[in-house]
C-alpha cells in the first residue's frame, strides 16, 4: 500500500520538556489511523509539528515522499492536507455556507481571479453538497455561531473536507459531542473514507469511538510511541493500560 | 418588496439626495433652500473623511488589525498631489500616484504587523504616523514645513472645479467609484479571507488562507484609501500644512470607525458624519461642544460597542421579531 505520510524521528522540546521525543511512523493511503494517549502525552504537539503550526526541534515529515517539514500551514493545506483542532475552530459570524466556501476558496484559481471572479468562487453548489452530506441543510444560512456545539463540530469537520484533501488530521473530533451526533459523525467520516479513499489520522480520547472508527492505533506516552497495532490488540496491551492507569 | 429591492430603493434615494443635496429646490416647488458654500465644503469634507475611514475600516473592522497611522497616509496623498500639481502633472496622475505611493508604503507598514499584534501593532503604526508628520513638518525644501503649500483645484475636461458645488460633485463621483471598489472587494473571496483573518487567523491559515499575504493586502489597500482621501483633501482645502496629518486626526479616524460600526460597510460614513457634522450642529454650545461630544462618545461606547450601525441593526431586528410575534398572536386569535 502507498505510504502517504511518513514521520521520521520527530521531536519538539519546550525548554527542558520533551513534548515529542523521536516519533516515527507511516500512514498508508485510505487508512484511518488512531492516535491515543493520556493527557500531556504529546498528541496535539505532534499534530502541530506535522502541520507546520510548530517548528520541530528535529526530525522530518514527508507527504507522498516529499519533505514538508517547516512549510506553512496554508501551503500544506493547498497541498491537500486538511485538519481540525482540539478546540472548536469555526468562523462564528459567517453563515454555515460561507464557512464552507471559505474552507475551499483558496484552492480555486489565482489571487486575481478570486478578486475579480464570482463572490462565492464558484463554490456554492459544492458547499451545499457538503452541507447536505453532513445533514446541516436547515442551517445553511444561519450564522455558525448560532449552531449547537454538536452541529458546530460537524461543521468544523465538514470544513476540513471541503477542499477534497487526500490526508486529514482530526484532533478530538468527538470531544463534547452527544451520542446521537457522535454516531452521525462516525458514519460520515467512514463514508468519506470509503468514497474518496482519503487518509485520516485521528486523535481521540473516546475509546469506543476510536476503536470503532480506526483500522490501526498508535499509543503515545511522554512523547514516545509505546504501542502500535489493531484496535483489539491495543485494548489488551499491558503497556497501554499502564500508561492510562499509571500502574 | 424583497430585501434586494429595498436596498436598491434606499441606494437610489441616497444617491439622489447626495447629488441634489446642495441645490436650491424652491424653484421646483420643493421647500428646500439647499446649502451655501460652507455647507457644501462640510459635505465634501465628510465624503473625503469617509474615504479615509473606509480604509481604516478595512484594516481594523474587517481584517482585525490595528492602525493609528491613517492621517499619515492622508498626508502622503495630500503632499503627493500638491507636489505633482506644482510640477505640472494633471490631477488624474497625481490622484493615481497618491494611491500607489500609499499602497506601497502600506505594504512596508504591514511587515511589523506580521510579527506583532494588538496594542503593540498600534504603537508601531503610531510611531510611523509621528515619523511621517515629522518629515512633513521638518523637510521644508520639499513640503514647505509649517508654512504649508498652496494647492489649486483641478479642471475636468476644461471645466474648472474651483466652484464648491462642482468640486463636491467631482468628489462625490470619485467616492462612488471607491465605494463600489470596496464593496466589490468585500463581497469577493478576499473579503471573506479578511473576515477569517479577524475572527480566527490560525484556523484561516489551516484552510489555505495565506494570512501573511492578506494582512499585507489589508494594510496596503486600506492605506491606499488614505492616500486617495488625501489627494481629494488637498484641493478641497486649497492649502495644506502638517497639522491635519498629526496623530490626533489618526485617532479621530479610528474613533469614527468604532462609533460608526467597525466591520460594517456603512460604519465609516456614519462615523465620519458624527465626527465632521456633529461639531457643526453643536456650535450653539460654543466652548462646551467638546465636552458634549466627549460625553456622547462615552455613552455610545458604553451602551453600544458595535457602533451606530450595530445599534440600528439591533433595533431593526427587534422590530422584525416583534412584528413576527404580533403576527403570530393575531393568527392565534383569528384561529380561536
Amino acid at each position: 500500500m502507498t505510504v502517504v505520510l511518513e514521520v521520521r524521528d520527530l521531536a519538539k522540546s519546550f525548554g527542558g520538556v520533551h513534548a515529542v521525543n523521536g516519533v516515527s511512523f507511516d500512514v498508508h493511503q485510505g487508512e484511518i489511523l488512531g492516535l491515543i494517549g493520556p493527557n500531556g502525552s504529546g498528541k496535539s504537539t505532534l499534530f502541530n509539528c506535522i502541520l507546520g503550526q510548530l517548528e520541530p526541534t528535529r526530525g522530518e515529515v514527508r507527504v507522498d515522499g516529499k519533505t514538508i517539514t517547516g512549510k506553512r500551514p496554508s501551503a500544506l493545506n493547498r497541498l491537500g492536507i486538511g485538519r481540525t483542532f482540539q478546540l472548536l475552530q469555526i468562523f462564528p459570524q459567517l453563515s454555515v455556507r460561507e464557512n464552507l466556501i471559505l474552507a475551499g476558496q483558496e484552492h480555486k484559481g489565482s489571487m486575481l481571479s478570486r478578486l475579480f471572479g464570482a463572490g462565492d468562487a464558484g463554490l456554492s453548489a459544492d458547499a451545499d453538497r457538503m452541507i447536505a452530506f453532513f445533514r446541516l441543510q436547515h442551517l445553511a444560512d444561519e450564522a455558525a455561531g448560532a449552531l449547537s456545539y454538536g452541529q458546530q463540530k460537524l461543521l468544523d469537520a465538514a470544513m476540513a473536507f471541503m477542499a477534497g484533501p487526500r490526508l486529514v488530521l482530526l484532533d478530538e473530533p468527538a470531544g463534547g459531542v452527544n451520542l446521537t451526533m457522535l454516531a452521525s459523525l462516525k458514519e460520515r467520516l467512514q463514508a468519506i473514507n470509503q468514497d474518496t479513499k482519503a487518509t485520516f489520522v485521528v486523535i481521540e480520547h473516546n475509546m469506543e469511538f476510536v476503536m470503532a472508527l480506526c483500522t490501526r492505533i498508535l499509543v503515545l506516552a511522554e512523547g514516545r510511541i509505546i504501542a502500535e497495532g489493531p484496535p483489539a490488540a491495543i485494548h489488551r496491551d499491558p503497556k497501554v493500560i499502564e500508561a492510562y492507569l499509571g500502574h | 418588496m424583497t430585501r434586494t429591492a429595498w436596498t436598491w430603493l434606499i441606494l437610489t434615494l441616497a444617491a439622489v439626495a447626495l447629488v441634489l443635496g446642495p441645490l436650491d429646490l424652491t424653484e421646483f416647488g420643493i421647500p428646500y433652500a439647499g446649502l451655501k458654500r460652507y455647507g457644501i465644503y462640510i459635505l465634501t469634507l465628510w465624503l473625503v473623511t469617509a474615504v479615509a475611514a473606509m480604509g481604516v475600516n478595512l484594516i481594523v473592522g474587517y481584517a482585525g488589525q490595528e492602525t493609528l497611522a491613517q492621517a499619515a497616509f492622508l498626508g502622503i496623498g495630500a503632499y503627493a498631489t500638491a507636489l505633482m500639481a506644482k510640477a505640472g502633472y494633471p490631477f488624474g496622475a497625481a490622484f493615481a500616484a497618491s494611491g500607489v505611493v500609499s499602497f506601497v508604503v502600506g505594504i512596508l507598514l504591514a511587515f511589523p504587523a506580521l510579527r506583532v499584534q494588538k496594542h503593540y501593532l498600534a504603537f508601531v503604526t503610531l510611531a510611523f504616523a509621528i515619523f511621517v508628520w515629522l518629515v512633513i513638518r521638518n523637510e521644508e525644501w520639499l513640503t514647505g514645513g509649517v508654512s504649508g503649500m498652496d494647492v489649486r483645484r483641478p479642471a475636468l475636461l476644461g471645466l474648472s472645479l474651483r466652484p464648491a458645488l462642482y468640486f463636491y460633485w467631482f468628489t462625490l463621483a470619485i467616492t462612488a467609484v471607491l465605494v463600489f471598489a470596496m464593496w466589490w472587494l468585500l463581497r469577493s473571496p478576499w473579503g471573506r479571507a479578511f473576515t477569517a483573518l479577524r475572527e480566527n487567523p490560525i484556523r484561516a491559515e489551516s484552510l489555505g488562507v495565506d494570512v501573511r499575504m492578506y494582512t499585507v493586502l489589508a494594510f496596503a489597500i486600506g492605506s491606499a484609501y488614505g492616500g486617495f482621501a488625501g489627494s481629494l483633501y488637498a484641493p478641497l482645502v486649497e492649502f495644506i500644512d502638517p497639522a491635519p496629518f498629526s496623530l490626533a486626526p489618526s485617532l479621530l479616524l479610528l474613533l469614527m470607525v468604532v462609533i460608526g460600526g467597525a466591520g460594517s460597510f456603512l460604519g465609516p460614513f456614519v462615523g465620519a458624519a458624527v465626527a465632521v457634522l456633529l461639531p457643526e450642529w453643536l456650535r450653539f454650545a460654543e466652548s462646551y461642544y467638546l465636552i458634549i461630544y466627549a460625553v456622547l462618545v462615552i455613552v455610545m461606547m458604553a451602551f453600544c460597542p458595535t457602533g451606530i450601525v450595530g445599534l440600528a441593526e439591533r433595533l431593526l431586528r427587534s422590530r422584525r421579531r416583534n412584528g413576527v410575534q404580533d403576527g403570530t398572536v393575531a393568527l392565534t386569535r383569528a384561529k380561536q
